[in-house]
């Protein structure tokens, strides 16, 4: 038995080592590295908030002669500006991180000051990562201690694994134990993330409850435990909308503060996070850029606001909404497929045809309600508006 | 306690009048509905003692003090002055349990002290034109004074437009966007620390110095009517410091505290009230409730959390504590799971939002954050929850028995006055033409009290006409309408904008769509076109919301004969259209779907749902259709256009009178129609009604369907004249085919020729349409023929005899004389020439010709063209 035992564990030894926590835990080392011989080797891809903003912070943090909860780097007051922008009396403007409702922050922040943790919900493309990122920044000056939540993410991710050399070697101890990024943000007092908290097993994201409650992390192979130090916190993202998800144990949900992210508030923020994003994505699939598609990214855009908010832009009419999230990250999709469709099968321009096919096939989810849906959204607003005529019959042809 | 009198702010804010001894009037400048002024005010009161106490509002109101203090009132009230013989012209004095002034009242009245109000008298304020409304600095702190609910600008209300208050003006500048929430910060939560009940007073000083500050900057604030109002409230003090001596007690709006301490003369203050206009008045208290403190509704006192106040108010200690656990309370009877530790959470929350805001302690705004991000994990429908029930919350006024009565039931009475119509205990009956002005205006009151609740009248079916010009009343007057009338006077002071605020109210609370349309109708019937946009636009929201096609198609005809009502009153029925046109959409879209594998029982609904709908869209697009093909609009033209080519057949109909066009495009009998509308067919339909039949076509063609629905569907379409020529035959062919079961055959039948002699007639005409009946009929085989009786029974026994004797003498001629076949026939006639299947190819010209004579009698009195038939041709 123990044999046996002995046998797996090695075998999963050296994938572990070589995964996830070791994975986690050697990938902030290297950015580091690579950060620490930039000049000689070329610029990172995308270098961290912290380091990104790292003047803004500085400036901040000389500024800021509010009381700071115990090893946060700034003041409450300081974090909420930091992510909403302004100016400081020295004159240094800070960039708003966050474009959205003040009271988002401020709740949030707070939250970390009060010592819960932190739920960011919302659909896709609402900016969870990168407000939690620029929270821990702010707040620890770190924001690398992250475990990214999918669904094979194991329980050593969160809380430790082990260096299997080094404890055949030298035997359990605190050196071959492999810290996970929540263990270490436990050790030192700083804010850990975790990416996509709902995707991980109900049973791994239960170890969090007494991480949580008791603040403490055991390790019973020791007989010692983690204990975490004032300022330590957990902010974790989670996509409140997809299917398939693990939902939190209530006794989990208990220990988080939520807060929902909102949908850009305007179409034109909206169309414009659309035709960037699309911008993106196309150049990275070598499609033409094409300027003229911007009536029919803000006519994508308009289709899926109204859907999904169940009433015209114009306030005055209701529409039923489909059951499919039609979140911004999906507009984005169907534009950036239409634009393939027109570079590969049109003439390089994104016409209504182009598009109809993948909103259709956005919208519709539930081929029988969606498809009524679909065509009541279709005759009672599309058709009467003007300059629609041609969208209509596209829609119309693919409907039907 | 007398030296603190003295040492009352308004000396020091601006030349004070009162320094005279050591006790002057202790002037209490207010927040309305502001509970920590409340709370202050009566502190205040406790610290003075006054012998009397003054308060903002109507003196004509004096004799209405002793029923504040009946144990049958119950705040939110209002005090409702009204002008005696025109109730519409009415304004609201608001006071919850949480108003300063209330609250002064009440204490008064616990000590038995005089109380009087001090005001310009309702008389002079309801009698005085409206101040524009504009851009006003400085809200004028008028004790909630409403516009007449619902009835538009009454003339002399005082203005309920939105005036920035004064404390909000100081809120602003200290950086506040809700100036109760810096009265809690600099006045509740800083006074509240302290025991030092000495300083009672100190708030108002403070106040009346920003007060003295503002108004000298910014004069009267642009209320012209405020030197007046104060010149009169001067006055009255004097009068009530000659009658109790210098410790009275004002409580008023603090914006009008340095006027209080100005120096003036009496003839002064008596020139600027002489000469003022006045109107007989009439004073009463009216329940109010929160809902109409809060600003979502219409003519509010403009404050949005009312329930909010109300527990600061009652709060003895730890308001937040106390709110969140209440909150948590809430949440659990809806079946949230919410535990204590979650309301700890959220208290913490809250106190370090209220410190990250720089706020002494967590206001309303935070409490919601807090509520939202812990208890409702991060979700608005518990927010929202909180927010109805809690922050407006649902409490309901008294007003004792002994209140006067309210100007509601005096308009009543007057009206029915003005239209001889009697409040009578005894049942009777009466008749009522519509055409005639006083019948007309009997309906409408009847109506309009119908909807407040108040049945006077019931309507009953006519027994000797059924002309839509007509009504038939049951009246009866019983004693409790009294009270019912009472309690409708919440609505408003005339019947008209009662009824009108019901009415929206109601279409609000409805749960179906058709109880919506119900009130749409009777908005017409009542003559409210006030009301009728806001149920316009509940009933387009529950429309597009509601997924069951039933209850569309039972809500559309109501509708549809709404627009045509409203065309004929000459009403604006554009909004109704459009709404109507939506609904029909989603008819169109959503029916299909729905007649799918339906039992007998739900295709007979249907079809009654079907035979609805084709009806309501006749209707709908009788007059001008104006909607894809652009914006050509003009009589004959749509009308041609719209129906179809072949209609020219007869010339003389359509030139100048496009409703005649229309009916015959859409109306019976005119099948020539049917090619022009098979353009119909293009995936984008043009009018209703194309799309209407695009629908039908459907529904006879989907195989799914029940008998009864395609039968009636291919019925539909043939009498609109959109199957074509053969188009019926072929579909019925196909219907009664040897391989169609024949129970569904049958139900076909009674589908396509069932429900009466109009409904039968098609095959007395329609030869070849009786010949495939008769052929199937003959194919069915013994069982199934017991099978199938009853159903047909059910379709012939509704004809008439003469259509039974007529169908039956053809049958009699037999197979021979019919159709040569049963089947899929085309060629019964072989030349294509025939318009009408059925009937002998050609115009018999000899026999048409008898009946132009007598056309020609009806038509013109000019002799006949030479040959009119001949141009037909």
């Amino acid at each position: 038995m123990s044999a046996d035992g002995w046998k797996t564990t090695e075998e999963a030894a050296e994938e572990t080592a070589a995964q996830t926590p070791g994975g986690a835990r050697r990938e902030p080392r290297a950015q580091a590295s690579k950060g620490t011989d930039g000049g000689a080797g070329g610029a990172v891809l995308r270098p961290h908030a912290e380091e990104t903003f790292a003047d803004e912070l500085a400036a901040l943090a000389a500024a800021d002669d509010r009381p700071r909860p115990e090893r946060w780097r700034l003041s409450p007051w300081a974090v909420a500006m930091y992510l909403l922008g302004g100016t400081l009396p020295d004159g240094t403007v800070v960039t708003p991180k966050y474009v959205g409702p003040r009271r988002i922050v401020e709740v949030a922040v707070t939250t970390l000051a009060t010592d819960r943790a932190l739920l960011l919900l919302g659909v896709p493309g609402t900016a969870k990562t990168w407000v939690s990122e620029h929270l821990a920044a702010a707040v620890s000056g770190d924001s690398t201690l992250l475990v990214q939540g999918t669904a094979g993410t194991p329980e050593e991710a969160i809380r430790y694994g082990w260096n299997y050399a080094r404890l055949l070697a030298d035997g359990p101890g605190r050196e071959a134990l492999v810290p996970s990024p929540v263990m270490r943000a436990m050790a030192d007092g700083a804010t850990a993330r975790i990416e996509e908290l709902t995707r991980i097993p109900a049973d791994v994201q239960d170890t969090l409850i007494t991480i949580l409650s008791e603040k403490t992390l055991p390790i019973p192979e020791l007989g010692e435990e983690v204990q975490a130090v004032r300022g330590f916190n957990l902010i974790a993202t989670a996509n409140d909308r997809d299917r398939g998800v693990n939902d939190l144990s209530s006794a989990l949900r208990r220990r988080f503060n939520t807060v929902v992210l909102p949908l850009p508030g305007t179409p034109e923020a909206e169309v414009e996070i659309v035709s960037r994003r699309v911008g993106q994505l196309g150049r990275s699939l070598d499609l033409p850029p094409v300027p003229e598609g911007l009536d029919e990214i803000r006519r994508v855009v308009t289709v899926f606001r109204e859907l999904r908010d169940g009433v015209t832009e114009d306030g005055r009419t209701k529409v039923k909404s489909p059951s499919g999230t039609l979140s911004t990250a999906e507009a984005i999709s169907v534009v950036t497929n239409g634009l393939a469709l027109a570079a590969h099968f049109g003439d390089g321009v994104l016409r209504p045809g182009d598009v109809a096919a993948g909103l259709l096939g956005a919208v519709v989810r539930d081929p029988a309600a969606d498809r009524v849906v679909w065509q009541e959204y279709l005759e009672t607003v599309v058709r009467e508006r003007d300059g629609w005529k041609d969208f209509y019959r596209a829609c119309r042809e693919v409907t039907a | 306690m007398s030296g603190t009198g003295g040492r009352n702010g308004p000396g020091g804010a601006g030349g004070s009048g009162a320094a005279h001894g050591d006790a002057g009037p202790v002037l209490l400048g207010v927040r309305h509905h502001g509970p920590g002024s409340a709370r202050a005010v009566r502190a205040a009161l406790e610290r003075t003692d006054p012998c009397a106490v003054l308060i903002e509002g109507p003196p004509e109101a004096d004799a209405l003090v002793p029923l504040a203090g009946d144990p049958g009132m119950r705040p939110p009230v209002a005090l409702l002055a009204h002008v005696r013989d025109a109730p519409g012209r009415s304004a609201f004095w608001p006071l919850a349990e949480f108003s300063p002034e209330w609250v002064a009242l009440r204490w008064a009245l616990e000590r038995e002290l005089p109380v009087r109000f001090i005001d310009l008298p309702a008389a002079h304020s309801l009698a005085m034109p409206e101040p524009e409304p504009g851009p006003e600095p400085g809200r004028q702190p008028e004790s909630g004074a409403e516009g007449a609910p619902g009835d538009g600008p009454a003339p002399g209300a005082p203005g309920a437009a939105l005036r920035t208050d004064p404390l909000g003006a100081l809120a602003r500048a200290a950086g506040y966007d809700d100036a109760e929430a810096w009265w809690e910060d600099v006045v509740e939560h800083r006074t509240a620390g302290g025991p030092g009940a000495a300083d009672a007073l100190a708030p108002f000083a403070a106040v009346a110095e920003a007060m003295a500050a503002l108004r000298e900057t910014y004069g009267d604030g642009g209320h012209p009517h405020d030197p007046v109002r104060e010149a009169h409230m001067r006055l009255r003090l004097r009068a009530a410091r000659r009658e109790f001596g210098d410790r009275v007690a004002v409580v008023c709006g603090a914006w009008h505290v340095p006027a209080l301490t100005r120096r003036t003369t009496v003839t002064a203050d008596r020139r600027l009230l002489s000469g003022l206009p006045k109107v007989k008045t009439e004073l009463t208290w009216v329940p109010w409730t929160h809902r109409r403190l809060s600003r979502h509704s219409g003519y509010g006192a403009g404050i949005a959390s009312p329930g909010w106040y109300g527990h600061l108010f009652r709060a003895p200690d730890r308001p937040v504590e106390r709110w969140l656990t209440r909150a948590a309370g809430l949440l659990r009877e809806e079946d949230h799971a919410v535990s204590p530790a979650h309301v700890i959470e959220a208290v913490r929350l809250a106190e370090g939002l209220a410190a990250v805001r720089g706020r002494p302690l967590p206001g309303l705004a935070e409490t919601m954050d807090a509520i939202r991000a812990v208890l409702g994990d991060g979700s608005d429908v518990p927010a929202a929850l909180i927010h109805d029930r809690l922050v407006v919350g649902d409490v309901l006024g008294e007003v004792p028995d002994g209140a006067p009565a309210v100007p509601l039931h005096r308009d009543l009475t007057r009206t029915a006055r003005g239209l001889r119509l009697k409040p009578e205990a005894a049942e009777r009956e009466v008749e009522l033409d519509l055409r005639k002005e006083t019948d007309a205006g009997r309906s409408r009151l009847l109506h309009r009290l119908r909807l407040l609740g108040i049945p006077w009248g019931e309507p009953v079916r006519s027994r000797t006409t059924t002309g839509t010009f007509r009504e038939t009343w049951r009246l009866r007057w019983e004693p409790e309408l009294s009270v019912k009338v009472a309690e409708a006077g919440i609505w408003g002071t005339t019947v008209e904008a009662a009824a009108t605020a019901k009415a929206a109210a109601d279409a609000a609370a409805a749960t179906a769509l058709a109880e919506v349309t119900a009130v749409a109708e009777s908005c017409l019937l009542a003559a409210l076109p006030e009301a009728l946009p806001q149920v316009m636009r509940v009933l387009a929201d529950r429309a597009a919301l509601d997924t069951d096609v039933g209850r569309l198609a039972r809500a559309l005809p109501a509708l549809v004969r709404a627009v045509r009502y409203g065309d004929v009153r000459g009403t604006d029925a554009a909004a109704l259209r459009e709404v109507a046109g939506g609904l029909a959409e989603r008819i169109f879209v959503g029916l299909p779907p729905a007649c799918v594998g339906l039992a007998a029982d739900a295709a007979t609904e249907m079809r009654a749902h079907l035979d609805a709908t084709h009806r309501a869209v006749t209707l709908l697009s009788r007059p001008e259709t104006t909607e894809e093909p652009g914006t050509e609009k003009g009589g004959p033209e749509t009308g041609i256009g719209k129906g179809s080519p072949e209609t020219a057949e007869e010339p003389g109909a359509g030139q100048d009178d496009p409703e005649i066009t229309e009916q015959t495009g859409a109306g019976q009998g005119s099948p020539e129609t049917a090619e022009g509308a098979g353009t119909g067919q293009s995936t984008t339909a043009s009018t209703p009604a194309d799309r209407w039949a695009q629908t039908l076509r459907g529904v006879a063609e989907r195989e799914r369907v029940p008998g009864l629905l395609r039968g009636r569907a291919v019925r539909l379409l043939r009498d609109d004249g959109r199957l074509g020529d053969d188009g019926a035959e072929r579909l019925m062919g196909r219907a009664l085919s040897p391989a169609a079961p024949p129970a569904d055959a049958a139900g076909w039948i009674e589908g396509f020729a069932g429900g009466g002699d109009g409904d039968g007639m098609v095959l007395v005409h329609d030869e070849r349409l009786l010949a495939l009946v008769d052929g199937w009929l003959t194919r069915v085989s013994p069982e199934a023929f017991t099978d199938v009786l009853p159903l047909l029974r059910r379709t012939f026994a509704a004809y008439g005899t003469g259509v039974r004797r007529a169908l039956g003498a053809q049958i009699r001629r037999g197979p021979a004389a019919l159709a040569p076949q049963a089947g899929p026939g085309r060629g019964a006639d072989p030349d294509d020439a025939v318009p009408v299947p059925g009937f002998g190819s050609g115009l018999d010209r000899d026999r048409a010709a008898a009946v132009l004579p007598t056309l020609h009698l009806l038509l013109d009195p000019a002799p006949p063209a030479d040959d009119p038939l001949g141009k037909a041709c």
